[in-house]
Order: C-alpha cells, then sequence, then structure tokens
C-alpha cells in the first residue's frame, strides 16, 4: 500500500546518490537545462528532457526525450514512423518488433536512451527505390495477413528470423515465430511467406 | 510509468556503489529507488504496471564486455551474467554437452526477449502471479507486505505447489534457474567488498513470512556470472504449458542423468512451474541413484518429487501434471543417444 507509494522517501535521494556516484563511472546523461551547471557532475533531472541521438534506418535522429520514452513511442511519437506498432505495450504481441544491430527485439521494452548508438531498423526502413523487401513482397503474395496491424512486426521478426537461421523447416518458423501474435491467425500464410522470402535473403 | 533518472555505469564498482546507496534497510532491495537495467524485459514491464517503481535506473549494460563470455571448459562452463539468452542456446558446445541448459532458454519466452534478456536478469525475474502484476489488488504480500494474499482463495491455477506458505504462493516463472539447480550451479555476485561466490540454490528464498524477500542478494550486489561444473550431455529440459510455445510452464522437469552399464550413476532432478523457487527434487534423485531405470521407478521419483506437494483450489492438477512431466523427462533423458 503506501509502502512502495512512498519511493521519493526511501532513505535515497539525489544528494545521497551524487554522494555515491561522485567521481564514478557513472555517466549522467545531459539534461538540457543541466548542461550549464559543469561544476556539479549532475544526475539527469527526471524532471528534465534529454537529448539523445538514435540512429533509424541509417539516418541520425536527434532528440530531446523524457527518459521513460521508448524506442517504440520514440519511433511513433516523435519521428512520426508509425509503422511499428503498439499492440500490447507489455513485450507480449511482438506488433512493436524491430531491429536493433542484426537482433530482433520488441521496441516497447527497449528504452530510447539505452538504444542510443546503435542501428535501428524499422519496417519503414527495408525497401529500396520503390522496390520491396523480398519479406515485404512475400507477405503481398502469400496474403500473409487480413487486418495488417501485426504485420511490421511479423516481417521485420521474420527477417531476423531467416539471418538467424531459424527457417528451416515449417516447424521452426512457427517456433521462432511464436513472439508475433496474429489475431486474425494468418499463421498459415505467414508461414508461407517466410519460406517464400528466406532463400533470396540467405543468399543476400 | 513514474519519472526515473537514467545513468549509463560503465564498470562494475561504480554499479555496485549506486546500487548500494540507494538500498534502504527498510525495504527489499525489489524496493529500491534505483534499479540495475539490464535487457529491461521484466523491470520496464512492471514499471509500467506501477508495480516498481524505481526513481533511478542504471543501465549496466555498458558491462556486458566484461560480463557476457560464454566460456566451456574442460571441467566447468561458465557463463558471464550479461550473456544473452539467445546467443547461450545458440552455442554449439553448450548444445553438445549441456541441453538442459540449452532447452531450458530456448522454450522459454519469445525469440526477440531472448535477444533482449540476459542470464542475469532471467533468473531474477519476477514472479508473474496475476494478483502480484496487477497493483488493484491491495492484498499482496510480496508488493504490500503484510496485506495478505488475493491468490490464496482467488484464481490460482498457475500458483505454486512446492515451497508455498501461508504467505504466499506465487510461482517462481523462469525455466533457465531450474538446469542451474539441477546442475549444482555457483553463482558469482559482484558486490561491495569484491566478488563471492555462493551456491545457486543459495540464491533464491522461499516466500515463508517475508515473501516480500525473494533473493539472498545484499544492497548493491549484482550477478557477475554463473559456473556450471561437469559434463551433463545426457539432460533434458521438458515443459509442459497451455500453449505449444511462448508460455510459461504450467510445470517442467530438468532432468540430467549419469548412466553407466544401464544403472543410474548419478541423477539431477529440478522443477519448474509448480514451485515457489527454483526447486531442486532431491527425494526423486535418491530413488534414482543406483538403480536400474524402467518406468515404475520414474513413478516412484516423480512421486517423491511431489510428496510434499499441497494443492489450492485450482491448481491441484499441477501435482499429477508434474509428476507425469517428471517421469517423461526421465524417460527422455535415459533414451538420449549419447
Amino acid at each position: 500500500m503506501s509502502d512502495i507509494s512512498s519511493s521519493q522517501s526511501s532513505g535515497f535521494d539525489r544528494r545521497a546518490f551524487m554522494a555515491g556516484a561522485a567521481g564514478s563511472a557513472l555517466v549522467p546523461l545531459t539534461a538540457r537545462a543541466t548542461a550549464q551547471e559543469a561544476r556539479a557532475p549532475a544526475v539527469q533531472d527526471p524532471a528534465l528532457p534529454v537529448d539523445v541521438t538514435l540512429r533509424v534506418n541509417g539516418q541520425d535522429k536527434r532528440l530531446s526525450l523524457d527518459a521513460r520514452t521508448t524506442v517504440l513511442d520514440a519511433l511513433r511519437e516523435h519521428l512520426k514512423l508509425t509503422g511499428s506498432k503498439k499492440g500490447c505495450d507489455h513485450g507480449q504481441c511482438g506488433a512493436c518488433t524491430v531491429l536493433i544491430g542484426d537482433r530482433r527485439v520488441v521496441s516497447c521494452l527497449t528504452l530510447a536512451l539505452a538504444a542510443e548508438g546503435q542501428e535501428i531498423t524499422t519496417v519503414e526502413g527495408l525497401a529500396t527505390n520503390d522496390r520491396l523487401h523480398p519479406m515485404q513482397q512475400a507477405f503481398v503474395d502469400n496474403d500473409a495477413f487480413q487486418c495488417g496491424y501485426c504485420t511490421p512486426g511479423q516481417i521485420m521478426s521474420a527477417i531476423a528470423c531467416v539471418k538467424e537461421g531459424h527457417a528451416g523447416t515449417d516447424a521452426d518458423i512457427r517456433e521462432y515465430m511464436s513472439g508475433n501474435i496474429c489475431r486474425c491467425a494468418a499463421y498459415p500464410n505467414i508461414v508461407a511467406a517466410v519460406k517464400q522470402a528466406a532463400p533470396e535473403i540467405v543468399k543476400g | 510509468m513514474r519519472p526515473f533518472s537514467y545513468q549509463r555505469a560503465t564498470d562494475p564498482d561504480m554499479a555496485v556503489q549506486a546500487l548500494s546507496a540507494a538500498a534502504a534497510a527498510s525495504k527489499p532491495l525489489t524496493q529500491a529507488s534505483a534499479q540495475p537495467l539490464a535487457g529491461g524485459t521484466t523491470l520496464i514491464d512492471l514499471m509500467k504496471l506501477d508495480v516498481m517503481r524505481p526513481t533511478a535506473i542504471i543501465d549496466i549494460n555498458p558491462l556486458a564486455q566484461g560480463w557476457s563470455a560464454i566460456e566451456p571448459g574442460s571441467e566447468n562452463l561458465r557463463l558471464g551474467a550479461l550473456a544473452k539468452m539467445s546467443d547461450v542456446a545458440e552455442h554449439g558446445e553448450i548444445l553438445r554437452n549441456y541441453p538442459v541448459i540449452v532447452n531450458s532458454l530456448k522454450l522459454a519466452a519469445s525469440a526477440q526477449l531472448r535477444n533482449m534478456a540476459t542470464l542475469g536478469g532471467n533468473v531474477m525475474q519476477r514472479t508473474r502471479c496475476s494478483y502480484f502484476r496487477d497493483v488493484s489488488y491491495e492484498n499482496c504480500n510480496k508488493r504490500n507486505p503484510g496485506s495478505g494474499c488475493a491468490a490464496m482463495d482467488g484464481v490460482n491455477r498457475m500458483h505454486a505447489v512446492l515451497g508455498i506458505s501461508d504467505q504466499c504462493i506465487a510461482t517462481y516463472p523462469g525455466d533457465f534457474a531450474q538446469a542451474l539447480i539441477a546442475l549444482d550451479a555457483t553463482v558469482e555476485v559482484t558486490g561491495r567488498s569484491g566478488t563471492r561466490s555462493m551456491p545457486f540454490a543459495e540464491l533464491h528464498k522461499a516466500p515463508g513470512n517475508s515473501p516480500e524477500i525473494e533473493t539472498t542478494l545484499q544492497p548493491g550486489e549484482l550477478i557477475s556470472a554463473f559456473l556450471i561444473p561437469g559434463r551433463w550431455p545426457r539432460s533434458v529440459y521438458l515443459k509442459a504449458r497451455d500453449r505449444q510455445s511462448y508460455e510459461f510452464a504450467l510445470s517442467s522437469a530438468a532432468v540430467a542423468l549419469d548412466v553407466q552399464d544401464g544403472t543410474i550413476r548419478d541423477a539431477r532432478v529440478a522443477l519448474g512451474g509448480v514451485a515457489t523457487v527454483p526447486w531442486r527434487a532431491r527425494e526423486a534423485e535418491a530413488q534414482l541413484k543406483g538403480q536400474k531405470f524402467d518406468d515404475g521407478l520414474a513413478q516412484r521419483a516423480a512421486d517423491a518429487a511431489f510428496a510434499d506437494a499441497r494443492g489450492r483450489q485450482h491448481n491441484g492438477f499441477k501435482i499429477a501434471l508434474g509428476k507425469r512431466v517428471v517421469m517423461r523427462a526421465l524417460q527422455q533423458a535415459v533414451m538420449m543417444e549419447i
């Protein structure tokens, strides 16, 4: 009840933290308003936005974000890249799947600040010169969706699934795509799409 | 989600310092105002649910350089705590010599979550008890010590039948921990006075009268590595669940056997999905050791494993299911060609 809601009076405060972290290798991110206070090794003030540069689809994007912002919200709300979808927002449905580096992750449980310096690829970054990525084309060819809401996440996940070497059999595809829920249950067609695109993706 | 400050720790000492400075004697570590961020798959989720309310996040991912090595040796296997679940599950040598570890990782969560989650974070994940995760239920001794337990007489189908107390029946949700406890793993912990090691079996605490205290970690301590002695090519992780994939265990078994000339020289059995903590079934092991395997022996071992189990209104089925999972895991391990 009141016990855990009183975290502000838990005995941990800014002062204690700064004393503990003085001269430390903790890297406080520079909040805008504290940038001038170079004298003190300030801990980022949660009430202030933090400057961060995210590399999205090959481009550096400078943003000023609340520390709570996830990669998903940074993409959708700040960069207007609304391809990645917010389904459950708890890492359970896979609709928000993006690649960070060459790994598929759920962007809803990834803090934007923690993703700084890493390459983020979203569904918007797949097509080249109006030519669809082979996995996008395979989803179209195989009618691998109905409402389409889970599709960007499915496609990002499927690309990684192939690159990881987990698209060898139908059973493998089903197992390694299980983190992407399709409420329309287009699963058989998704499996077919992954199988169609796999050789082309492996070939590079 | 409540506001927090975000900081990256670039070396272990400083993460330890920041975390220990934030710990208050009156509170369990899970309620300390600073929390370490590794994969984030539990922490960020529980912060969104307002179950965890840190005011400072210490991102320990920069420590991965020193803490994520996967080192199979001739005597033991060392796994860095910041190794990703997916990397360990794909490692050729672990696949050969520790199938129980590989399958405990591979059958957990989804490919995306396994790419994010670290081994250390995985063993520290919090229960999936729906009354714990939903703050609209006041009565949760884990969240609000002394408030009671809504699960006792609630919908407790997913809850534990072993290691329970009258304060808490929340199930320990992980899979990898069962492999670790079965194989007598050691956990290496880095804290204020350097590094210490303890049996993995001593990391988690059964709920007893203080379900809010989940581990024996001290303020500021971080898991830095796991050590697994020996090699266990004849080992199995079997997981029964409501869905074929991407679901927590209703009941699972980690089994490792050393069989020579048809006789079981050594046997390890651990249970998941049925207990409040990673659960070593030593009574089952005692039944198996020195014996020749048959289905009757498997039945006796399974009965021994669940001899002390106590079900409530909706989870009694886990006792029957759990026994069958143990029996089948033993059968599979015996039949493995190695």
